[in-house]
């Protein structure tokens, strides 16, 4: 197996592989086939692990050494003990949680750090088709339709800063892509993703 | 053509028999000491000159040292075959597998049926009461007579997987990896519950007579009862549906109390196939085995754990009512909590406990690639 080099990374792993120093702790909620866990492993000697609901992204997991558990993350995060963790990845995995209050308290908790990504609900196509189709978006960056999604919650990068001061949460850093592409102004206009890295 | 011979080889197993040295005791956890260990074996692969390829598999309540591959003149393979071989989960071009009868078991190993050397009867209920850890002890005695020092992994489902958390215990320098199966740390009122009625069963048996039967008849009606009680905890509800629902043997239902329906007749087979290779104090024996067993006692089971050096992968099957996946969890959670490097997958059937031997490609995806890792990180730490 090679291993995988940082150019073959999806752009929103790229920045949180970004954001994660080398030889720490790791657990990705939700790590899905476990790329991202596989770089952190084998590129910046990361002591990782997975939180992953599905079977099938469980056996692609150990096929590539990595340890991964099979559960919802709405209970699998309260068997680690406190501050177990230097990074807890949450990766398009919040707005998809039934409790993510409970789930973000948890994971600060368990974790150090946190570092949250997720679809940003009012990015310009969304808000346009909302406006003039009067339809709920379906956007490349918000694939599902209303009656087919796994996302229980809609959040845009305005909210998740409001409820980040409400929580007395506080945002280490923060970037921004649409695509394959840095956003640098109006985010919350012209951003897909939002990526906080974030305290307690 | 490689391959092939290769299997060949692989198919012809011979069991093989581990006595220890005349003079010296086999001592049990109860207190009791046992002369003349005897430890029935079979291996599957080749131990490297590092000795450091071995994986140890552990049997469930009715299996035996004969895991895999056939043994001369038979027709089954060993119960765990699909999974054993080369190219297979347990991978016999890369490791060394061993796998051996449990002490108290009646396939070769000391147990009930072995002969007393002070009386030159059978033991009977003379033979000291056994546990999960007198199992695993008697496992590490046979390790030492291969000279084996460091086990790539151990690996069990049922009550197999009671022996492999117990390794992960007693023995954290050994077993730097463990996979436990559709198990659990402590027997549920449950799961003794069943144990006690199939126990209930055989002591019900006139022919029983307090363990002393084996110059008479044996006490078989009592044994086909707790293998049927057994073996209908093993599957599942859906199982038995899709398997046999109400489909019957003869075409009217008749005024008698005879073989009606598909699922008796198979509950009976299962019964009397059973009795013909299984002693029945041993079924006593090693069903206590299980209901002593216990990793927590008193403490949380987090703190059973303090020891544990192993990688593990905990394998659950969503259809096991016997041994449910939430057991598994329990296991998981308490190895976190101690920061353990756990795999947890719960394997989606419809088998019931039984998937742990019948899943077998699900299981490969998982085992064939853990203990390939586990191995290579192994080496590499050398």
């Amino acid at each position: 197996m090679t291993a995988r080099k940082r150019e073959d990374l999806r752009f929103d792993h790229r920045i949180i592989g970004d954001m994660i120093a080398p030889g720490s702790v790791v657990l990705d909620v939700g790590c899905g086939n476990g790329d991202l866990l596989e770089y952190l492993t084998e590129e910046k000697n990361v002591k990782g692990s997975g939180v992953e609901i599905s079977e099938e992204a469980i056996y692609l997991c150990v096929e590539k050494g990595l340890s991964v558990s099979h559960g919802d993350i709405d209970s699998g995060l309260r068997e680690y003990p406190d501050k177990f963790f230097d990074y807890v990845i949450f990766n398009q995995t919040m707005q998809q949680v039934q409790k993510p209050v409970d789930a973000i308290s948890e994971a600060l908790r368990i974790g150090r750090k946190v570092i949250v990504g997720f679809p940003n609900f009012c990015n310009m196509p969304a808000r346009f088709q909302l406006f003039f189709t009067g339809h709920v978006p379906v956007t490349p960056s918000l694939p599902y339709t209303w009656y087919d999604t796994p996302n229980l919650h809609f959040l845009s990068i305005k909210d998740f800063e409001k409820f980040c001061g409400s929580m007395k949460i506080r945002i280490e850093k923060k970037v921004f892509v649409s695509g394959d592409f840095l956003i640098r102004i109006l985010p919350n206009l012209f951003a897909q993703n939002g990526i906080f890295q974030i305290t307690e | 053509m490689k391959e092939r011979a290769k299997m060949k080889e692989m198919m012809n197993t011979e069991t093989k028999y581990y006595n220890a040295p005349k003079d010296s005791e086999f001592c049990f956890e109860s207190g009791m000491c046992l002369k003349g260990l005897k430890i029935a074996y079979e291996t599957y692969g080749k131990l490297n000159d590092e000795k450091d390829n071995a994986v140890l598999v552990c049997h469930a309540l009715s299996g035996d040292a004969h895991a895999a591959g056939y043994r001369r003149g038979e027709k089954k393979p060993g119960w765990w075959n699909d999974m054993i071989g080369p190219g297979r989960a347990f991978d016999t071009d890369e490791f060394f597998v061993i796998s051996s009868n449990v002490i108290g078991g009646c396939q070769g190993s000391s147990g009930p049926n072995s002969i007393d050397p002070d009386t030159e009867k059978p033991y009977g209920l003379g033979f000291p009461i056994v546990s999960i850890k007198d199992m695993v002890n008697a496992q590490k005695e046979l390790l030492d007579f291969l000279g084996i020092n460091r086990l790539v992994s151990v690996a069990g489902g049922s009550m197999g997987g009671m022996q492999v958390l117990e390794w992960a215990v007693s023995y954290p320098e050994i077993a730097v990896s463990c996979i436990p199966i559709a198990t659990t740390y402590k027997h549920s009122a449950q799961q003794i519950a069943f144990d006690e009625v199939g126990r209930q069963a055989i002591m019900a048996d006139p022919a029983w007579n307090g363990g002393d039967y084996y110059e008479k008849s044996h006490p078989s009606a009592g044994l086909a009862v707790a293998r049927m009680i057994g073996h209908i905890t093993y599957m599942s509800n859906s199982s038995m549906e899709s398997k046999f629902g109400r489909v019957k043997r003869k075409e009217k239902l008749g005024y008698a109390f005879t073989t009606e329906f598909e699922v008796e007749g198979y509950l009976r087979y299962r019964g009397d196939s059973f009795v013909k290779r299984f002693d029945a104090n041993s079924y006593l024996y090693v069903t206590k085995a299980m209901d002593h067993f216990d990793l927590q006692g008193d403490k949380p089971l987090s703190a059973a754990f303090k020891n544990a050096r192993s990688r593990f992968l905990v394998i659950a099957f969503s259809s096991d009512w016997l041994y449910p996946p939430f057991q598994s969890k329990e296991i998981v959670k308490a190895l976190k909590m101690n920061g353990a490097d756990v795999t947890y997958c719960e394997i989606s059937s419809d088998y019931g406990h039984d998937a742990f031997l019948l899943e077998f490609v699900e299981e490969t995806k998982l085992v064939k690639h853990f203990l390939k890792n586990t191995y290579k990180k192994m080496r590499k730490s050398k």
